[in-house]
């Protein structure tokens, strides 16, 4: 027995046995076409459904990380909203303190001055002793012209005499007063100012007290906003959110860099110290030393930082009495001394180390040493460097925290997105799903469109046939003769249903 | 607290792997120095080789050269052997130790009238299976004419696993310049020796190219 391709040969030949194959398989798959279909409508719905429904539970968990997402924002916003209103009441009333404390003695001294300058008021205002009245009579007497009489003469000259001395004394003490009321008015002049200048201060220290006092309204509208879960509140919280990210992750890799300076400041003489040919998995145990080193650093200046309430990482040191607390910050800023200090002394001894090692280069390599290398200034850079960067990486603590804040609010609003997008997708394969299956079953009608034409003939032939039946025959014989795509698709609307 | 127990074992078993890794790390080199008539001439490149390898090698790393003279298989024959120690600082002392004896060594070399290669070999490779390093790398300072002077038996296998055998400056002799086919030969035959017994076999005759001979493979 031959065979045609695949096909077992039924006749010698094989076109012959191949026209015959594909009328049986047309037969078969005509027979069979109801369940064919029915199973195909099945298994789209299947599909359909099925990513209908992940879809549905990827919805629901997009929901409720949306929700938590809301809560955490809110939550990072109300508290950045407390932190601020609680640090402008602290600066209000340490200035209300500061202000109203010296209140008493800027009313005593307001007081004393005014009393002075009531005083100096009141002396001023008296007139100069005025000419005795009988001047007056003299001076009319002493007008008259003098007769032949010597004796008259002399006595008006007498009195002319008299009178222009009297004269004289009452000008000069007409203007000694004048110079004592010009002199009190001098002294009002710095009195004046003085009041002048209280006054001013109080000006300022209240119109201090009144932009605060608008700044904290400001912050209590931003905090009412976020407690009323506002959508502005939201857009702002979710945008300061990113911002912070980006922000604190620049800061952050800055902050990489350092340490990686610094780590390789200290890894080559901790091999002296831990020794060279050691290692703890694929690593050197004298780089994993050094890391150490760093780590530690970086932790006691998050403790640091804690302690002087600038982070609040660990909430259990911020709430600490303040003895402890402050015993904290010491033990934390004596360790972080210690620290830099011995990486001072590491960077020296890297230097020595290198420039051994490069001493020992140039004489295998037949060279002389290089007279700069003798030089001081990279020992000192490399002590002062290892020095400072223990502090600077202190503050690697403000950023962080940042970052970790606003990195739960990203990854929150990435991770939503995610499951948005595979939503999406869940939803676009179960389409996709439900639309091949109908797409197939059209494709199996198109396979055996023959046996359906044929079909078709048949049963115009017999309905030709029976014209003068009844109505309900002809429908009877056209029911296995209609469309085939219509099936499916009632089928599938009562499935879907 | 049981979970943390299980941590800190694990934790431990890690590091005491960790550390149990040291010596595998480590390099072991020796380097054998041929100073028959013919090649003697050749040893101030030698030394070249040796500040290399000194200004490559770790704290940690052992190091030894030995001369092939009549009979190469003797403690005798070892010029300058160290281990490397651990501390930077120190091993650079030694360095300067090692090389002011093979220094004092090549001032001072005495030709020998026989060339005994393979008992070299021997020495070399049990220096280094005592020094137990992770790396062991023999490098023969040659021509690779081995001559052997009557009485010395070396038809013994060599046990070269783990082993990486470098042929340094092999020169090419009057004959070789007549008949390649000699010195190819007579590279085949250490090659095979080196392969027989577990060892990968390289040549380096480009003194340039000295990087190469610490690069595994």
């Amino acid at each position: 027995m031959t065979t045609t391709g695949f096909l077992p040969a039924i006749t010698a030949s094989p076109f012959l046995s191949t026209l015959i194959w594909i009328i049986l398989i047309l037969v078969a798959m005509y027979l069979a076409r109801k369940p064919s279909h029915r199973c195909l409508v099945s298994f789209s719905l299947i599909i359909r459904n099925s990513m209908r429904l992940f879809a549905a539970s990827v919805k629901l968990a997009e929901k409720r990380l949306n929700d938590r997402n809301r809560d955490v924002l809110l939550s990072a916003g109300q508290q950045h909203a407390e932190r601020c209103v609680e640090r402008e009441f602290e600066r209000i009333s340490t200035a209300v303190q500061r202000d109203l404390e010296g209140y008493p003695q800027v009313q005593r001294q307001l007081n004393e001055n005014i009393v002075k300058l009531n005083e100096d008021h009141s002396q001023s205002a008296e007139i100069p002793q005025a000419l005795p009245d009988w001047v007056k009579v003299i001076k009319a007497i002493a007008s008259i012209r003098p007769a032949s009489d010597p004796i008259v003469g002399n006595m008006l000259e007498d009195i002319h005499h008299t009178l222009s001395e009297q004269h004289i004394k009452t000008l000069e003490q007409q203007r000694v007063d004048a110079s004592n009321r010009h002199a009190i008015l001098d002294r009002m002049q710095p009195l004046l100012r003085g009041i002048k200048k209280t006054l001013g201060s109080l000006n300022k220290s209240l119109s201090d007290l009144n932009f605060r006092a608008k700044r904290i309204d400001r912050y209590m509208d931003n905090y009412e906003q976020i407690r009323e879960q506002s959508d502005t509140a939201m857009r702002t919280l979710s945008s300061s959110s990113t911002t912070q990210f980006f922000i604190s992750g620049a800061v952050l890799m800055i902050a990489l860099g350092g340490a990686i300076i610094n780590f390789n400041l200290i890894a080559l003489p901790m091999s002296e110290m831990v020794g060279g040919a050691s290692y703890i998995g694929p690593y050197k145990t004298s780089n994993i030393a050094g890391l150490v080193i760093i780590c530690l650093e970086i932790c006691t200046g998050i403790f640091l930082m804690e302690s002087l309430r600038i982070t609040r990482l660990f909430p259990i040191i911020g709430s600490m009495d303040d003895r402890m607390r402050m015993m904290l910050f010491w033990i934390a800023l004596s360790l972080l001394a210690i620290l830099a200090g011995v990486e001072s002394a590491l960077a020296f001894m890297r230097d020595r180390i290198a420039g051994d090692m490069e001493a020992l280069r140039q004489s295998l390599a037949g060279v002389t040493p290089s007279p700069i290398a003798s030089s001081i200034i990279p020992t000192v850079g490399q002590m002062v460097m290892g020095f400072i960067l223990p502090f600077i990486l202190t503050f690697v603590a403000i950023p962080l925290e940042s970052f970790v804040a606003s990195a739960r609010t990203i990854l929150g609003i990435i991770t939503a997105w995610m499951l948005r997008s595979l939503a999406f997708v869940l939803r676009l394969i179960g389409q996709l799903g439900y639309y091949t299956g109908r797409l197939m079953i059209n494709f199996y009608d198109l396979f055996i469109f023959p046996a359906l034409w044929l079909e078709g003939v048949v049963t115009q032939g017999l309905s030709r046939t029976q014209t003068k039946d009844n109505e309900t025959d002809k429908e009877k014989n056209i029911g296995p003769g209609t469309m085939p795509h219509a099936e499916p698709l009632a089928e599938n609307k009562e499935m879907a249903k | 607290m049981k979970f943390f127990k299980f941590w800190l074992i694990g934790c431990l078993i890690l590091l005491a792997a960790g550390c149990s890794r040291q010596s595998n790390r480590a390099k072991g080199v020796y380097m054998l120095l041929d100073t028959s008539g013919t090649y003697a001439v050749e040893l101030n490149k030698a030394r070249l080789i040796i500040n290399y390898l000194l200004g490559t090698l770790q704290p940690g790393d052992t190091m030894a050269v030995g001369c092939i003279d009549t009979g190469s298989f003797s403690e005798k024959d070892i010029v300058a052997k160290v281990t490397f120690d651990d501390r930077p600082s120190v091993a650079n002392n030694q360095k300067r130790a090692f090389i002011k004896k093979v220094s004092s060594f090549v001032r001072g070399v005495r030709q020998s009238r026989y060339t005994d290669i393979s008992g070299g070999l021997l020495q070399a490779i049990e220096y280094l299976n005592e020094s137990e390093s992770g790396n062991k790398y023999i490098l023969i300072f040659s021509d690779l004419q081995e001559e052997l002077a009557q009485g010395y038996v070396r038809d013994v296998p060599f046990e070269l696993s783990g082993f990486h055998v470098i042929a340094l400056n092999v020169t090419k002799l009057r004959a070789d310049n007549q008949d390649p086919k000699i010195y190819l030969a007579r590279v085949e035959k250490w090659r095979k020796k080196a392969e027989k017994g577990g060892g990968t076999w390289r040549v380096i005759n480009d003194l340039e190219r000295l990087d190469r001979i610490l690069a595994k493979g």
